[in-house]
């Protein structure tokens, strides 16, 4: 997650003076302060009075002149890949159309869809339209095949992201001033970096602590005077969990800003953790594909997402038929990179399910919201922030045991924290009458399914036909983290 | 001199382990002596039962999880002291004791100890170079 504004040129002469410099809001609603300070502690930035920060202007633009721009940029970023990727250009051969069928920003929904296969299909530079001399960097996020997905920035690209990172930070009420602790983890995940140019960017002083090591993350956060922090809710919760055995109480601590992401997380979870961290947490969106953090973010009514869609520009359709819904209308999250060069997404279907809430949202941005993301619709996981896939545990299941046992998966959230247990049959291969044996399996299994997925998930070993045979698909993965 | 035992993999949950035994009490075969090691998410249940082939196929065929590993019986006098000078057979040598159980046996003056051994051919040589009685299956069962 990070951003940092750059307004491209085009974007310039598009717009009146009084947007660009004015920083006019509407209605008034910036008299709300959204960041709270807690202990008396002033920071430079609230000193200025205004929680209103410039860097925001672009959220605010008027709803024709973005549409307008939308519709130039659509138009770009088609041609763009209609002339560099030929993955694109035979699809949209394939239909029959050219950039020229674009006609008004509606005109999207002719275009075809681009998936994640496709990007493992054309792994590695498949879809890129920049010449590597212009890519000035490179993600890449995991698959389900083990081969990541990667994906590529020009400086431009990067420009674009810490723009909307800092226009995130922004919304969730952060200035120069700030102290931001960056807990998302730094390298091919786009979080770390993406987070961290957007904080340096806004002005704030940046700790490019990455993930784990909690005792130090506490030790930092109450020493350093940290304000702000960025990192996946449920590592948030588990350092929070971590500073009261430490004897630190969060609530006590100068921090006031959660900036949590990469997974989704829920409305009582935000209340649980407000409650015990006395902080404002805010929910960011974003996916490597299109950019990495920073697609989306909370504002301070905590009324859905705001798309950053003058970059991002959003559609909700039928996952089955591809159908576009309309606004209000729960479906597949769509998005267009309008800007991007390395590597134009267009149309790619995030599996993200949601729905674009009609109506302005009462900060007066202009920028569409969306539900905060519950579910998906593939048969990705997300596990502490760790995308997970069914198939890698079959993988580790293999790995150890030769021969697929039987096996469920089984999500629960204990205290705000997912957690995974993996339920496999023994099979009369496996079952050895002693005790040590059985334990030195399921660790074996912990082991494996660590190496293969990233992250420590609970096994348990089951009796034979324990595990219920369906007739049709299997259904492996039982989600009950509904609360 | 190695007797049989029946080996049950079994869930940490109420109401796993009466299936297996009512099945064993309907085909009439007895439970000698029995002994359930438990880890906080799994148990195995080991069994010396009266007729181990025929039980080891009726639990296979309901679907339960069964192995049959070979163990030794020894018979000891039922009093203070018995089992300790059983064990001080094996102390000093590399002979490990993977598990063991105890029953009572006879008119109640003896008990018989029932092993596993990580090395069962030299642990009967060891008992029975110590004039220690290693028992044949027979002998187990009898009542």
């Amino acid at each position: 997650m990070s951003g940092y504004t750059c307004w491209e040129p085009a974007w310039h002469r598009g717009l009146p003076a009084s947007v660009l410099g004015g920083m006019i809001a509407p209605g008034g609603v910036f008299q709300t302060r959204v960041g709270v300070i807690k202990h008396g502690m002033t920071s430079i930035a609230n000193a200025v009075g205004s929680i209103y920060h410039p860097a925001s202007a672009p959220d605010f633009v008027p709803l024709p002149l973005l549409r307008d721009l939308q519709f130039k940029r659509l138009r770009d970023v088609v041609e763009r890949a209609w002339e560099r990727v030929e993955w694109f250009r035979s699809h949209m051969r394939e239909r029959g159309l050219s950039p020229d069928d674009l006609r008004s920003i509606d005109d999207i929904g002719k275009l075809p869809f681009t998936a994640k296969t496709d990007l493992r299909d054309t792994y590695p530079f498949g879809l890129f339209a920049s010449p590597m001399e212009e890519v000035v960097r490179l993600h890449a996020s995991s698959g389900t095949t083990g081969k990541p997905i990667v994906v590529a920035y020009t400086k431009a690209d990067l420009e674009v992201w810490t723009s909307v990172m800092v226009r995130s930070f922004a919304c969730c009420g952060l200035h120069h001033g700030d102290v931001v602790q960056n807990a998302y983890g730094y390298g091919l995940f786009t979080g770390g970096l993406g987070a961290h140019y957007g904080a340096e960017e806004l002005g704030a002083t940046v700790i490019p602590i990455s993930g784990g090591n909690t005792d130090r993350q506490i030790m930092v956060m109450k020493d350093f005077r940290v304000t702000a922090i960025c990192c996946t809710p449920s590592y948030f919760l588990h350092m929070i969990e971590r500073a009261g055995q430490l004897g630190v109480d969060i609530r006590n601590l100068p921090l006031r800003v959660g900036v949590f992401g990469a997974e989704p997380w829920t409305q009582s979870m935000r209340k649980h953790i407000e409650e015990l961290s006395s902080i404002k947490a805010f929910d960011i969106y974003g996916l490597s594909e299109i950019i990495g953090p920073g697609v989306g973010i909370e504002c301070h009514c905590h009324d859905g997402l705001h798309i950053f869609e003058d970059h991002f520009y959003p559609e909700i359709i039928d996952p089955e038929t591809g159908q576009i819904r309309p606004d209000g209308e729960e479906g597949e999250l769509v998005l267009t990179t309008l800007s991007k060069r390395a590597m134009p997404m267009i149309r790619y279907r995030t599996r993200d399910i949601t729905a674009i809430i009609p109506g302005p949202c009462a900060c007066g941005r202009i920028l569409r919201r969306i539900r905060r993301i519950g579910r998906r619709s593939d048969d990705m996981l997300i596990i502490r922030g760790v995308n997970v896939f069914p198939s890698q545990v079959e993988t580790a299941l293999l790995e150890v045991e030769g021969t697929l046992p039987h096996y469920q998966i089984i999500l629960t959230r204990e205290r705000g924290l997912d957690q995974m247990e993996v339920q496999v049959e023994v099979t009369p291969q496996m079952f050895s009458d002693k005790i040590g044996a059985l334990e030195a399996l399921n660790e074996k299994l912990v082991d494996a399914l660590d190496h293969v997925l990233g992250i420590r998930v609970k096994v348990t070993l089951v009796e034979p036909q324990s595990i219920q045979r369906s007739e049709g698909k299997a259904k492996r993965v039982f989600d009950r983290r509904s609360s | 001199m190695k007797i049989q035992q029946l080996s049950l993999f079994a869930e940490n949950k109420p109401g796993t382990i009466i299936a297996p035994c009512r099945l064993l009490a309907r085909e009439g075969i007895d439970i000698r002596a029995l002994s359930l090691a438990d880890t906080q998410r799994f148990g195995i249940l080991r069994m010396i039962v009266s007729d181990c082939a025929r039980a080891n196929r009726l639990l296979q065929d309901n679907g339960f999880l069964v192995k049959v590993t070979e163990v030794l019986a020894v018979e000891v006098p039922d009093r203070p002291g018995g089992l300790a000078e059983i064990l001080a057979i094996f102390e000093g040598t590399s002979i490990n004791i993977e598990y063991m159980y105890a029953f009572p046996f006879g008119n109640g003056d003896k008990a018989i100890l029932i092993f596993r051994f990580g090395d069962p051919d030299a642990a009967i040589e060891r008992l029975q170079a110590s004039g220690i009685n290693v028992l044949e299956s027979g002998a187990v069962l009898k009542k």
